[in-house]
């Protein structure tokens, strides 16, 4: 019989066990106990965060740039609840992320007591799985599960919710060995006739897309490989939405640019003109397909996902295959090299692309007196990118120009929030990400809104000494409400102005940050190698065009061809339909 | 505008899953969260140690919905095993009622013929008024209740639908 050791030590244990450098946390009441675990060990490193959507975040971006499952422990009530934007965001996005919350006792429970709110009800809609856990005897085995369930399958949030008494009563732990779980078994491997089948059709497409998504990325650095190799065998075009971005790269003449509302003019096209779409780890999003009846209508489709009700959730494909992306690619890649096909005929259709691409559908109108959004990207991207840089976004107008601007070339350099949409998730994600990258240069390319709604955490990234780099896209606007006030409702700019900014330098002061502030285009690259420089967290308050627009956009109820590449192209008002549509 | 709805079917799925806390909670939940409907439901747990619960769901939506239904069950972590027995082929369905009816005289006597038509039995009795107990298809009950609420239906209590496929293989 092994000594029996507290809830709190038993959680300590099994998170080394399982492999936890960090922890992203906030103490409080319901957690004390497992503060003083942690103060009494060495072996996992606590993040102090200034609020706990900035831990629910900051696990995010360590997760997402390093592949490892990111870890919160934040307190009962407010904790958990200030938590549950940073959770849903993840589930959203697929993140593998284990969130501990400290409970009231036991026997309070359900007596509306202090710092009481009812974690697992709040959280069962936007937690992959979630536990309450009542018997520090079953504690070991629920968090070993936990990480199991976190990590394997579609990867999302698993909420552990750890009553105060459960984390001090006692009991013995002892790691649980390998077992298959008794219902939860995520398919991994795909059926071969389905692989024969996919084989068969990509091989008869005469204008074949490959639209990539986050679950290439989340299956794994060597799927990104593989990708690369099914895409140089098979020669088709890649395209990719928001989150899939780095898995391919930027530089390949295959490539088509990011697809969807702000895609690029030839990744959409090729989408509607395409005879095969092979959907690999994507969802066909609402953002990436426009109006459903006009999605790639002349087109087959095949969709690899690992979630099984990805598949003819939204559109309706000829052959669904549920299985581990990276498994599957490297199924298809060993069949087609055996069948031995000679190289496809694609020139037909890599003119036409060429076509499209002749549109150059990301330019923006050059200018000497103020600073385009576009231009402060494209130079930020020229003066890091040899520096292979993991980029964070807020949520927005400078976010999708980012998406647009900055070239990928890796997977696991890209985080942004794809799914939910979150405000506030880059600075937070980006001292996840340099926490869990310490040498790495980390920028969260920012707007002026969205910096203001996680900003606290600044103390964060002073307090660790992290050297994370902030850019804001300043134009004083909620940029992306403001244009779609000017597109959609004629110009009626209800609450999207940004009043009352603070200064950003002297807040970057305030914080021990270095502030920097840049408004002519002339001082541009000055101010980023002025940026780069610094050794340690810099704020860059960028200020921008005020009313840029970002295009390419594909407006609310239209199809891919209906993009629009400049505000001339749209009336001020729209009809209900669209107004509905978002 | 208005909002456009599909063709819906109506559809029995059989879900087994672990006898645990909260697993209600997450299915009636998601069939809230997505906006699914259910018409019936009904749960027990159907091993001798206690571990697992049949939950009988009847579900009504387009082909596309009920498919994505049984997927988003799947996908539940505590979910063994989901089985659409309208999409299996035959099956047996049942659920039972208790029925209060009030009356005296002729219609007394009237709802005790119709009671022995519908193989209802009397489980409570009163001078003016019975409790009947009657299990069948749904369609079977409704057919009763509507023939009791002509002689003075009081109040009913339904079980809602328990169901198995044929056949001597486990579904």
């Amino acid at each position: 019989m092994a000594t029996e050791k507290s809830g709190a030590e038993i959680l300590i244990e099994a998170l080394t066990d399982l492999g936890v450098e960090v922890v992203f946390g906030y103490p409080g009441g319901a957690v004390l106990p497992i503060y003083d675990a942690l103060f009494k060990q060495k072996r996992i490193r606590h993040i102090l965060v200034r609020q706990e959507g900035g831990a629910a975040h900051a696990a995010e971006g360590y997760a997402r740039s390093t592949g490892k499952p990111g870890v919160v422990l934040v307190t009962s009530g407010p904790g958990a609840t200030n938590a549950v934007t940073g959770i849903t965001d993840a589930l959203m996005d697929s993140i593998p992320m284990v969130v501990i919350t400290g409970q009231v006792a036991t026997h309070l429970i359900g007596s509306d007591a202090f710092q009481e709110a009812d974690t697992i009800g709040i959280t069962r809609h936007c937690t992959k799985h979630n536990y309450l856990v009542k018997d520090p005897a079953k504690l070991g085995d629920v968090v070993h599960e936990a990480f199991h369930i976190a990590t394997s399958g579609r990867p999302g949030p698993v909420l552990i919710d750890l009553p105060k008494d459960v984390q001090v009563a006692t009991a013995s732990y002892r790691k649980p060995g390998p077992g298959a779980h008794k219902s939860y078994q995520p398919q991994v491997k795909a059926e071969t006739s389905a692989i024969e089948t996919a084989i068969d059709m990509i091989a008869a497409a005469k204008r074949p897309v490959l639209y990539t998504g986050g679950g290439v990325i989340n299956a794994g650095p060597n799927a990104s490989q593989v990708l690369r190799e099914l895409a140089r065998i098979t020669g088709a075009p890649v395209t990719s939405t928001l989150m899939g971005l780095g898995a391919f790269p930027a530089s390949s003449p295959q490539w088509l640019g990011m697809l969807g509302m702000h895609g690029t003019y030839e990744a959409n096209y090729a989408m509607n003109q395409a005879d095969l779409i092979v959907c690999l780890g994507a969802r066909f999003d609402d953002r990436v397909t426009g109006r459903l009846d006009a999605f790639a209508p002349n087109s087959k489709k095949i969709h690899i996902d690992i979630d099984r009700s990805s598949i003819n959730k939204v559109v309706r494909v000829d052959l669904g295959i549920v299985a581990d992306v990276g498994r599957a690619m490297e199924d298809l890649v060993k069949l087609w090299k055996s069948r031995a096909y000679p190289p496809a005929k694609l020139d037909g259709w890599f003119k036409q692309i060429d076509e499209w691409r002749a549109k150059k559908s990301l330019s923006y109108p050059a200018s000497k007196k103020e600073i385009m959004p576009q231009h402060a990207i494209a130079r930020l991207w020229a003066a890091t990118h040899a520096k292979k840089p993991i980029i964070s976004t807020e949520v927005g107008q400078h976010q999708m120009w980012a998406a647009q601007h900055f070239h990928f070339e890796n997977p696991n350099k890209w985080l942004t929030s794809g799914g939910l949409g979150t405000m506030g998730y880059g600075l937070p994600a980006a001292i996840g990400a340099q926490v869990g990258n310490p040498n790495a240069l980390v920028i969260d390319i920012a707007g002026d809104a969205s910096i203001l709604m996680n900003i606290q955490e600044m103390g964060t990234a002073t307090q660790y000494r992290l050297p994370v780099k902030v850019f804001i896209l300043n134009n004083e606007w909620m940029g992306m409400v403001r244009q779609w006030q000017e597109l959609t409702y004629a110009s009626r700019y209800s609450e999207s102005y940004s009043d009352s900014l603070p200064d950003f330098v002297k807040l970057a002061e305030s914080f021990g940050w270095k502030g920097i502030r840049i408004q002519d285009p002339a001082d541009l690259d000055a101010g980023i190698a002025e940026m780069l420089a610094y050794d340690g967290p810099v704020m860059v308050d960028c200020c921008v065009a005020k009313v840029a627009n970002c295009f390419p956009m594909i407006p609310s109820g239209a199809s891919h061809i209906d993009m629009i590449l400049d505000s001339d192209q749209v009336s001020g008002e729209m009809n209900d339909e669209a107004k509905a549509l978002v | 505008m208005h909002i456009k709805e599909g063709e819906k079917e109506r559809h029995t799925l059989s879900v087994t899953v672990d006898n645990e806390a909260g697993v209600l909670a997450r299915i009636a939940g998601m069939f809230t969260a997505r906006g699914y409907n259910i018409e019936s439901l009904t749960v027990a747990d159907i091993t001798e140690d206690e571990a697992i619960s049949r939950i009988t769901i009847v579900t009504t939506g387009t082909p596309e919905v009920i498919d994505q239904i049984h997927a988003q069950l799947g996908r539940l972590v505590n979910v063994h095993r989901v089985t659409d027995l309208t999409e299996l082929g035959p099956h047996v369905e049942r659920e039972l009622a208790l029925v209060k009816v009030k009356g005296t005289g002729e219609h007394r006597i009237e709802a005790l013929r119709l009671a022995e038509v519908y193989r209802a039995h009397v489980v409570d009795a009163t001078i003016s008024s019975f409790i009947f107990e009657v299990t069948g298809t749904t369609e079977k009950i409704d057919k009763f209740l509507e023939l009791m609420r002509e002689i003075g239906l009081v109040e009913v209590a339904r079980t809602g639908v328990a169901a198995m496929a044929r056949g001597k293989e486990a579904a």
